[in-house]
């Protein structure tokens, strides 16, 4: 497959799927940081292994404090529903036994609209810009 | 030689008053911590959580003026009506003859994204409407840093007629579940044909869900039984 670089794109829409080893040496803010970069580029941003809840709370805090009228309308983010079992109560989560690991895509809220969501499957609409 | 014992002494002694004084800290420390998790005089701080529209403010209310004669805030069908979390203290709710005091801290509808043009379908002009959505966007902003910083428990207000799976409403969970905070989710609408509490039941059946019509006035008994029995 041909490599073009960012600004080669076009009409089309970048996405970029990030490993859980990239996002594993990075501090919460640059985790932020990576994700709202991509998507104020107008990327849809897939993690391997998603944020911690802490993160994902910062994540809309930093979102609202960027949003801009005609500008940048904010984030959709999806992720899988956290079944029943992975709440593990306080100890477990002492224990190191949590696990947040869960896919999630995220994107502008102008471009990706979720069709629809389940425990188990996510369906959405990516456009371009 | 004894005159190097002195310092050796006087650092034994440094070294213990330093140990204590650590010692002590700690102990305060915990004490502090104990005192708020038994004490009976500090109202607990609960928040009303949930997405916009849900009717967490009509709750607010409804709760307010059962207990207190008071109002919290304007109720509106326009989303983000409240875009600054407001606190009622000193609730006293009355449950099996026993008082539960708690503050009611009412917060705007979290979401992740908010566009203005949303506001201009409501008959607003163009600059009231972003003027609302900068305003929208801080109090969400406020809203996750009380869910993080302020807030001993939580009630989820979901409106029983929407499809629970959100992300929002996945995500706000998953938040609250890592902070290890008590939470009731409410179904509210259930005055409305489409209300389906059983959809919400099904979504989090690692909580409690009690339904209600908040603006109706339906299920209040269950509900303050229930706040009676989480928070107090």
């Amino acid at each position: 497959m041909p490599e073009v670089t960012p600004g080669d794109s076009g009409d089309g829409v970048q996405i970029d799927l990030i490993s859980g080893a990239r996002m594993e040496g990075l501090t919460s803010m640059e985790k932020i940081r990576l994700i709202l970069d991509g998507v104020r580029d107008g990327n849809i941003v897939v993690l391997e292994e998603g944020l911690s809840p802490d993160e994902e709370s910062k994540l809309i805090e930093v979102t609202m404090t960027e949003i801009s009228p005609d500008e940048f309308n904010g984030i959709e983010i999806e992720t899988y529903p956290q079944s029943g079992s992975a709440n593990q109560g306080f100890l477990g989560r002492l224990m190191g036994k949590e696990s947040t690991k869960k896919l999630t895509v995220i994107g502008p809220a102008n471009q990706i609209e979720t069709l629809h969501k389940d425990e188990n499957l996510i369906s959405a609409l990516v456009s371009r810009k | 030689m004894w005159y190097l014992h002195t310092p050796l002494h006087e650092a034994d002694r440094e070294a213990r008053e330093a140990r204590m004084g650590l010692f002590t800290e700690l102990r305060d420390s915990i004490s502090r911590v104990v005192d708020r998790m038994f004490s009976d005089s500090e109202p607990k701080r609960i928040g009303i959580y949930g997405p916009p529209n849900a009717g967490k403010t009509t709750l607010a209310n409804r709760i307010a003026r059962d207990w207190t004669g008071d109002a919290v805030g304007p109720e509106s069908h326009i989303p983000h009506e409240t875009r600054r979390a407001r606190r009622k203290e000193n609730v006293e709710i009355e449950r099996n003859g026993k008082t539960v005091n708690i503050d009611i801290v009412d917060t705007p509808g979290v979401t992740t994204k908010v566009d203005y043009k949303e506001f201009l379908e409501h008959d607003m002009e163009k600059d009231d409407a972003v003027r609302r959505s900068r305003e929208a966007t801080e109090g969400v902003a406020e809203a996750m840093h009380w869910l993080r910083e302020d807030v001993d428990g939580v009630i989820y207000v979901l409106d029983s007629t929407e499809d629970p799976f959100t992300q929002v409403n996945t995500m706000l969970i998953g938040i609250i579940e890592s902070q290890d905070l008590p939470v009731l989710i409410f179904a509210n609408k259930t005055d409305l044909d489409d209300s389906n509490v059983q959809r919400i039941s099904n979504a989090f059946p690692q909580h409690e869900t009690v339904p209600l019509s908040a603006l109706e006035g339906n299920n209040m008994d269950e509900v303050y039984g229930k706040i009676a029995e989480y928070f107090g």
